[in-house]
């Protein structure tokens, strides 16, 4: 075969880009707010005007500290990018609604001017600043970020307990004012075991109606954004679904070796903050790995780090998303050089 | 010799802490509060001003090829005295500082002055150079302690005595937790950069350069606009 008869019909020849599919850093951003409005509505119909205030609070402090920071560093300003809107949602999202505004102002600046623009701003930061602003307010704030409205999501444990007396102190103990994983965490540590989590219960879970931050509590509302952000392409499902997999396989087998110390396992996929985190926060694309084996490593990772927080006895928190992924977020450049793909034709890299 | 020149060097120029960046050990160990920073900041100036005035004393008779262990030696006993001299007249001070007192003997900024300094200049220079050292080192501590103190725990207290009160429970705990050293740290030498190159814009020379210095983390050459 003539290789000039092979290069005329296979080779078009042009300077790039070749096409441009229209992806751009602020298209991007508008689709990831859009899809975080159903968890805003949510969060809205559940916390009233604690989810507007500090949602509220949380975007102006970003983007007030974004601007802030550019103007200092003398750099282009990237106010119109979103993503400092997008850092602020996912923050506010993740706090208690009953925080002061101020810690909520603290913790965006912090986020912002310590874990991004130190960096170098969008797409130099090792690690997810909305996160990273939780993590600061978690150790910062402890009181704070760790009491819960009051809700009546307890009367509706039913007790395996042998006396209706029993049942009765029992559930009156159990504080209203505590998210599931923490009763969950409260009664691990007390050696007590667990009360019967119905499907009723599984529901409101499902539908958000419990205690939690404020826009993690709906899984249904993070699911319809994570639908959207799926079909836009945005993220792709290797790691969302890795890490519900491994949430929902680790708390599986816990649930079959200690029935009565551990949650059901659909119990820990929807409570707390798995379903914001694996959809919006673990998809990061500046801080996650770039190759589909290594989404698949990160998401496991998450994972297991998360289910080790939230069940391991001796534990401090009761909830360890944030931490998982800030954790694995660490491991993103170390994931990236070991899934690097073969470049096509190339000969494998032997292991020595 | 200049000794003036020698006896202010330390204190902002070459400041241990903010331009050298030596030290960093018991910079950030110690700084939770001003106490703290101030009782390390003297011990390791006695030893600083010590150390230097023995090892310029003694230049002429160490063997250069065994130079740092008699450097050691020199520090390591100053440092015992220190130590035990805190032990039994500031018994509270030398608990809360632990460690960190022994650990004078492996700081980076008294070794490096007797081999940067002391083991190349007379008597006189050597002293001068290790109290400027010193002050500048207290100085930078007392800098990040103040801070950390009163941003993490809402008041800073010497001795008894309310300082500086004002954030009332308004305090965020990181700062005196290990993870707000760093961050301290790192705010303050960024500030401190940027104040030199401004100051080197308005006089007309160039910027230094800082470290690992490339175009994508840096906007220098905009500064001055």
């Amino acid at each position: 075969m003539k290789p000039e008869a092979v290069s005329k019909d296979f080779y078009v020849i042009s300077s790039s880009p070749h096409t441009h599919s229209g992806a751009s850093v602020e298209r991007i951003m508008l689709d990831v707010v859009i899809a975080l409005l159903p968890a805003f509505a949510a969060a809205l119909w559940f916390f009233r005007l604690d989810a507007l205030r500090l949602t509220t609070v949380c975007v102006a402090t970003c983007l007030a500290a974004e601007w802030a920071c550019r103007k200092a560093m003398r750099r282009g300003n990237s106010i119109s990018d979103l993503s400092a809107v997008v850092t602020g949602m996912l923050l506010a999202f993740n706090l208690p609604p009953a925080l002061p505004s101020w810690m909520a102002a603290a913790g965006s600046l912090f986020a912002i001017v310590v874990a991004k623009q130190v960096f170098g701003g969008l797409g130099y930061n090792p690690f997810n600043p909305a996160l990273v602003g939780r993590a600061f307010m978690l150790i910062s704030f402890t009181g704070a970020m760790t009491t819960w409205s009051a809700s009546e999501w307890t009367q509706k444990l039913r007790y395996a307990a042998v006396d209706a007396a029993t049942a009765a102190t029992a559930a009156a103990d159990a504080v209203t004012s505590a998210t599931p994983l923490g009763y969950a965490k409260e009664a691990l540590k007390a050696g007590k075991d667990l009360p019967i989590f119905d499907l009723s219960l599984l529901r409101d879970f499902f539908l958000g109606n419990i205690n939690g931050c404020v826009g993690e509590t709906s899984a249904l509302a993070l699911l319809i954004g994570a639908a959207y952000l799926l079909a836009r392409k945005v993220i792709t499902w290797h790691i969302p679904v890795a890490y519900l997999l491994t949430v929902l396989a680790y708390a599986a087998v816990l649930r079959l070796t200690a029935p009565s110390t551990s949650l059901p396992p659909l119990a820990h996929l929807f409570s707390g903050g798995l379903m914001l985190g694996a959809f919006f926060m673990a998809t990061d694309m500046v801080t996650t790995p770039v190759t589909r084996r290594g989404m698949l490593v990160f998401g496991i990772g998450c994972g297991i780090i998360t289910m080790l927080i939230r069940t391991v006895k001796s534990g401090a928190y009761p909830e360890g998303v944030s931490f998982a992924i800030l954790i694995m977020n660490a491991f993103t450049p170390l994931i990236n050089r070991a899934t690097r793909n073969r470049v096509f034709g190339a000969k494998r890299a032997r292991h020595e | 010799m200049n000794l003036r020149a020698d006896l202010t060097r330390g204190i902002f120029k070459e400041n241990p802490t903010f331009r050298l960046v030596l030290g960093m050990c018991p910079t950030l160990a110690v700084t939770t509060s001003l106490e703290n920073a101030l009782g390390m900041g003297v011990a390791a100036t006695f030893v600083l001003v010590c150390s230097n005035m023995v090892i310029s004393s003694l230049r002429k008779l160490i063997p250069p090829a065994v130079r740092i262990p008699c450097y050691i030696v020199v520090i390591a006993a100053f440092v015992t005295m220190v130590d035990l001299l805190m032990q039994a007249y500031t018994p509270a001070l030398a608990d809360s500082l632990g460690i960190f007192i022994p650990l004078i003997v492996v700081n980076c900024i008294i070794l490096g002055r007797a081999e940067a300094f002391a083991s190349k200049n007379s008597v006189a220079n050597s002293v001068a150079d290790g109290i400027g050292m010193g002050i500048g080192f207290t100085l930078a501590l007392a800098i990040i302690a103040t801070i950390r103190e009163f941003v993490g725990n809402g008041s800073v207290t010497v001795w008894g005595d309310l300082a500086l009160t004002g954030l009332h429970n308004r305090a965020v705990v990181l700062a005196i937790l290990p993870a707000g050293g760093f961050v301290t740290l790192g705010l303050i030498l960024a500030l401190i950069n940027r104040l030199q190159s401004v100051a080197a814009a308005k006089r007309g020379g160039p910027a230094p350069l800082p470290l690992e210095f490339d175009c994508r983390h840096c906007a220098l050459c905009k500064i001055a606009e």
